[in-house]
């Protein structure tokens, strides 16, 4: 049975370069899955393409809740239905973090401004930056900036949210507040795909661990099976030199 | 006879000063609107330079590169004294507000372009991940912030299009050199041509130290 989200025989390359070569992925509705993998192996790309921000080889096919991931109006569908995290936040630096939060549901649901403002405060009271709401973001610290992000991006209302690195580009000390609001959300039931080196995040938040290599899925299953007892060498050497640096 | 008699007479000036000051407002009604056209038109170059489909984007190149590199003294004379052999007919004013819009428009459609670029990638993408359409893009997120950026460039064009607008005297419009320059042949007295001077400098110097003012604050702000 075809997932909530899935992916069929995903390709994309640049030039001769082939960065994704063949994913098959499906995740249920509510599924939590994490990627991991050495850095090249596509697990960015992937990611990137299930809401189009990279194109990808038109033999592929993604779909999101049924909807294809083409473009024009299934696109701007899928889109809206899809919340993204990036690793370097990409909040708009000329408005409030109010401000941030408001203007996808403004612009593209057309929310009223009050409506867009009570839901602005609420989703920021929900990841713990409720009283930082009339502040720029070049105002607050990396951690606090990437839960504005994660409330923008849940303002949408997205039934899918893809975490591109999330907290790569922290401070260490600043790590955790941003796994605690992503754990919090895990448990309400959004389906979430993160792409992460946080290893004890995955072990502990997610249902199913995907490694990566080389632009192709080479293991996959239950965090404890992948994780601490991974049935392919690849997998191992890339949790040895992960795990004792 | 002294220098004062002869650049700064006091009584040639009295007499002469309000036709300066009609010429002054010509001037400023040529140097407004042309500025203003030249700003639309060199957002829409900027956006068909940028998003447009290839056959657009290469004539938008064409016009930008062309009309950067023709004298605008050259284009006032063609559009005032060569357009009429094929019909087209236009007034002093409506010739030097086109020649100068259409030089103006390519400068600065290059400026926004630079600033358009200045964006980064992720603003673009964070915007698209969120469902925006291009239109939304451009209007709620780039350009609120390319506007910063090219303020200080924005303002240096208009300044040279103020200045420009005294090429428009070669095609007898009254602008404020060119009714300096009939205030001293009347007066037989060059002195409106130094008051006029003084008039372009004193509205102008402003401009260029509020440029300066912007420059220094943007690049303290960048490190």
């Amino acid at each position: 049975m075809a997932g909530f989200v899935s992916i069929r025989n995903l390709r994309k390359s640049y030039g001769t370069f082939e960065a994704l070569r063949g994913i098959d992925l499906d995740v249920a509705k509510g599924e939590v899955v994490c990627i991991i993998g050495p850095s090249g192996s596509g697990k960015s790309t992937l990611i990137r393409c299930i809401n189009r921000l990279e194109g990808f080889d038109p033999a592929s096919e993604i779909r999101v809740d049924g909807t294809p991931v083409t473009t024009g109006r299934a696109l701007a569908k899928v889109r809206a239905e899809v919340g993204m995290v990036f690793q370097s936040f990409n909040l708009f630096p000329h408005l409030t973090v109010r401000e941030n939060v408001m203007l996808a549901p403004r612009r593209v649901r057309r929310t009223t401004r009050a409506d867009a403002a009570a839901q602005a405060d609420r989703l920021l009271a929900r990841v713990g930056i409720g009283n930082q709401a009339d502040k720029y973001p070049e105002h607050l610290s990396g951690g606090q900036q990437q839960r504005v992000a994660i409330a923008r991006a849940l303002a949408m209302e997205p039934q899918v949210m893809l975490f591109d690195e999330p907290t790569s580009a922290l401070d260490p000390e600043m790590v955790g507040e941003v796994l605690d609001v992503m754990r919090d959300l895990a448990r309400t039931g959004v389906t979430m795909i993160v792409v992460t080196h946080e290893m004890g995040f995955a072990s502990q938040v997610a249902d199913r661990v995907i490694f990566m290599d080389a632009g192709q899925i080479v293991e996959q299953g239950p965090p404890a099976q992948v994780l601490s007892d991974p049935q392919e060498p690849r997998t191992r050497n890339f949790l040895g030199a992960v795990l004792n640096h | 006879m002294d220098i004062f008699d002869t650049f700064l007479n006091a009584e040639v000036m009295r007499r002469t000063f309000p036709m300066l000051l009609q010429g002054l407002w010509i001037t400023l009604q040529l140097g407004a609107a042309s500025i203003v056209a030249g700003l639309m038109l060199g957002l829409g170059l900027a956006m068909a330079r940028l998003y447009g489909p290839g056959p657009v984007r290469f004539v938008t190149r064409l016009y930008i590169d062309i009309f950067r590199s023709i004298p605008l003294l050259v284009l006032l004379i063609i559009v005032y004294y060569a357009l009429p052999f094929v019909g087209l007919r236009l007034s002093p004013f409506m010739s030097a507000m086109s020649a100068l819009t259409l030089v103006s428009g390519a400068y600065t459609a290059e400026i926004f372009r630079a600033g358009i670029e200045a964006i980064p990638k992720g603003q673009f993408e964070a915007s698209a991940a969120l469902g925006l359409n291009g239109r939304q893009t451009m209007a709620d997120v780039i350009l609120p912030q390319a506007v910063r950026i090219v303020i200080p460039p924005l303002t240096n064009n208009s300044i040279n299009v103020v200045k420009d607008t005294a090429l428009a005297s070669v095609v007898a419009m009254p602008d404020l050199l060119k009714q300096a320059t009939q205030a001293q042949a009347l007066a037989a007295n060059p002195t409106p041509l130094i008051v006029a001077a003084v008039i372009y400098i004193a509205f102008l110097w402003p401009l260029v130290a509020l440029v300066s003012r912007m420059e220094r604050r943007f690049a303290a702000r960048r490190r």
